[in-house]
């Protein structure tokens, strides 16, 4: 194996210039806010700047939290495949979930109803509904 | 009225603050007044808003204590327009310094953000290749390892296998390229084999195909992710925009690729029939209850009386991952008949368009068959001396469905291709004639 592109955690100089920006005018947001109720100079002026402080803090952490979040690992989820067994003498149908070693034409074991060799007609995944490819 | 003189006195003056607000609704209270040039207008604006915001405050605050956010924002917004609109206190200088500075950074380094942003994309696709390079290598070893039973550990050949290379003869003077094509893919197949064997030597004849297809899945996907990572590397270091944006263009349909590979690798694991097996499902069922012989390598071919007709039916010999030599099998019973074949039908999986149902068949003419083209020559060659009508059906699918487990609505589509196949003879040929049904693809999970 050569050379490994190591993932990507450290943060860009960029973002954090602009994370800092945000950081700085929420809590001066925050102060004028603070300042202005003490002082009793403008409620509902205050009032504004407060929210606008705390919603800037929290798009500051949003964006701080995202940098960290790492991708959601590509897992190998196994779709649901199904067996389809057929009795040929009493026409039976037993469907199961797949397993190793299936293959459509094999001869599985006996019949319920006959005790005859059931054969695997089928071999299929079915896809969900929302999937509409 | 007399001229000058004045019936009644004018009344007092009524002082501007009274006429008209002395600031803006807002922010501008807190640090002095707006400039008197703006007033009007911001007054106006505001007033507007302030209209607006009252009804929505009214209507909001009734809701439940979820809609707190949004009653928040709708209180921020004169604050924000008063902001914006330019007055003198130092929040507004604030975000006028930081409108300049934004200017000025994209005014110089707009391209440089630019190729930041796609390596950044780039980045993130290249780490989720290397997860699934990663698991496709693992899920490669655990099958070996519980299939195979190998007395050391795989790992160091499994890691040669995935850098296995195979160079493709010069094509500077084309004549006779496709047999050397044939002979490289004969031993790259061979030498295939043969390191399978090597690594698992307790699995048999279908594990070791199906074994050969993992391993060619995982091999796919580590080609992918190098491929995008030499991409990504050289556009860092040169800094070319060019070289990013390419790869970057691409991105979606290679990643659409690998995703492709990712769910093949589980379906080759553990040998589950595959969308690419439509043709060979096809095959087995007309062949069923036939016996079949091996006319070529890996291809198995049943004598099976169809509608008056006899029909040589031929498709890779399964159940274990194989396409076979399907070429070479129709050539050879050519052959065997001394040309006499009314028709030759293939049966093959083809790539849908997008909007078009994974399922749907189609009919026409021609070799319908895939890979490096060698066996589509082969066919060619033998059909064009005997002057054969080829015919072609194909079963539509995407490329996720073409090497992921079968889905249903493919699966489906076999007996319709069958009834289609019948048509076919009864309209094109006349009873006694030979003809070749071949089904051609993968046919992992699919016996005869």
């Amino acid at each position: 194996m050569t050379e490994n592109v190591e993932p990507v955690n450290r943060y860009s100089p960029f973002l954090l210039v602009a994370i800092l920006i945000a950081f700085t005018l929420s809590i001066s947001a925050l102060y004028i806010a603070v300042d202005s109720i003490i002082n009793q100079t403008d409620l509902t002026s205050s009032y504004s700047f407060l929210a606008i402080g705390f919603f800037g803090l929290a798009i500051t952490a949003y964006i701080l939290i995202q940098t960290r979040k790492r991708p959601v690992p590509a897992s190998f989820k196994t779709p649901k495949v199904l067996t389809t067994l057929e009795c040929p003498k009493c026409d039976f149908k037993n469907i199961r979930d797949f397993e190793r070693g299936d293959y459509i034409f094999k001869e599985a074991g006996p019949c319920q109803k006959c005790d005859q060799k059931m054969t695997i007609t089928a071999i299929y995944r079915e896809e969900k509904k929302e999937q509409n490819k | 009225m007399v001229a000058g003189h004045r019936a009644w006195d004018p009344p007092d003056l009524i002082p501007n603050s009274e006429v008209k607000p002395c600031s803006v609704s807002g922010a501008s209270v807190v640090f002095g007044h707006v400039k008197p040039g703006k007033l009007a207008i911001i007054y106006s604006t505001n007033q507007l808003i302030s209209f607006f915001l009252k009804i929505l405050l009214r209507n909001t605050q009734n809701l439940l204590p979820t809609m707190l956010p949004l009653r928040c924002v709708i209180i921020m917004i004169p604050q924000i327009a008063g902001l914006l609109s330019g007055g003198d206190n130092v929040l507004s200088w604030v975000f006028q310094f930081g409108y300049i500075i934004v200017f000025v950074v994209f005014m110089f380094y707009s391209q440089r953000i630019q190729m930041m942003v796609m390596i950044r994309d780039v980045e993130t696709h290249l780490r989720r290749l290397k997860l699934m390079k990663d698991q496709g290598r693992k899920l490669a070893l655990d099958t070996i390892k519980e299939v195979g039973k190998p007395e050391g550990d795989p790992s160091n050949r499994v890691d040669q296998f995935l850098e296995y290379i195979a160079i493709t003869p010069q094509s500077m003077d084309p004549a006779g390229i496709v047999w050397k094509l044939e002979h490289i893919l004969d031993v790259r197949d061979s030498r295939f084999k043969d390191e399978v064997k090597l690594m698992a030597p307790a699995a048999d004849e279908t594990q070791l195909n199906n074994l050969e297809n993992t391993l060619e899945a995982a091999m796919a996907l580590h080609m992918i992710y190098k491929v995008i990572r030499h991409f990504y590397l050289l556009g860092k270091k040169t800094m070319s925009l060019y070289v990013i944006m390419q790869i970057q263009m691409v991105l979606p349909l290679i990643m659409q690729q690998a995703d492709a590979y990712k769910q093949a690798l589980g379906a080759f694991a553990v040998g589950q029939p595959i969308g690419d097996g439509a043709g060979p499902l096809v095959a087995a069922k007309l062949m069923k209850g036939y016996t079949t012989r091996e006319v070529a390598r890996d291809v198995v071919v049943a004598t099976v009386p169809i509608e008056g007709r006899t029909a040589y039916v031929l498709k890779a010999k399964g159940p274990g991952g194989n396409v076979g030599k399907p070429g070479e099998g129709i050539s050879q019973i050519i052959k065997e008949q001394k040309g006499k074949i009314a028709t030759v039908i293939m049966i093959d999986a083809a790539l849908k368009l997008e909007g078009e149902k994974p399922g749907e068949i189609a009919e026409g003419v021609g070799a319908a068959i895939g890979g490096p083209g060698v066996e589509q020559f082969k066919i060619e060659e033998a059909i064009q001396e005997k002057k054969i009508p080829l015919n072609a059906i194909i079963v539509k699918q995407d490329l996720g469905d073409a090497v992921s487990p079968m889905r249903k609505e493919i699966f489906d589509a076999a007996d319709p291709v069958i009834e289609r196949i019948k048509r076919l003879i009864l309209e094109r040929t006349k009873e006694g004639d030979n003809i070749i049904i071949a089904g051609i693809g993968n046919t992992i999970g699919i016996g005869q």
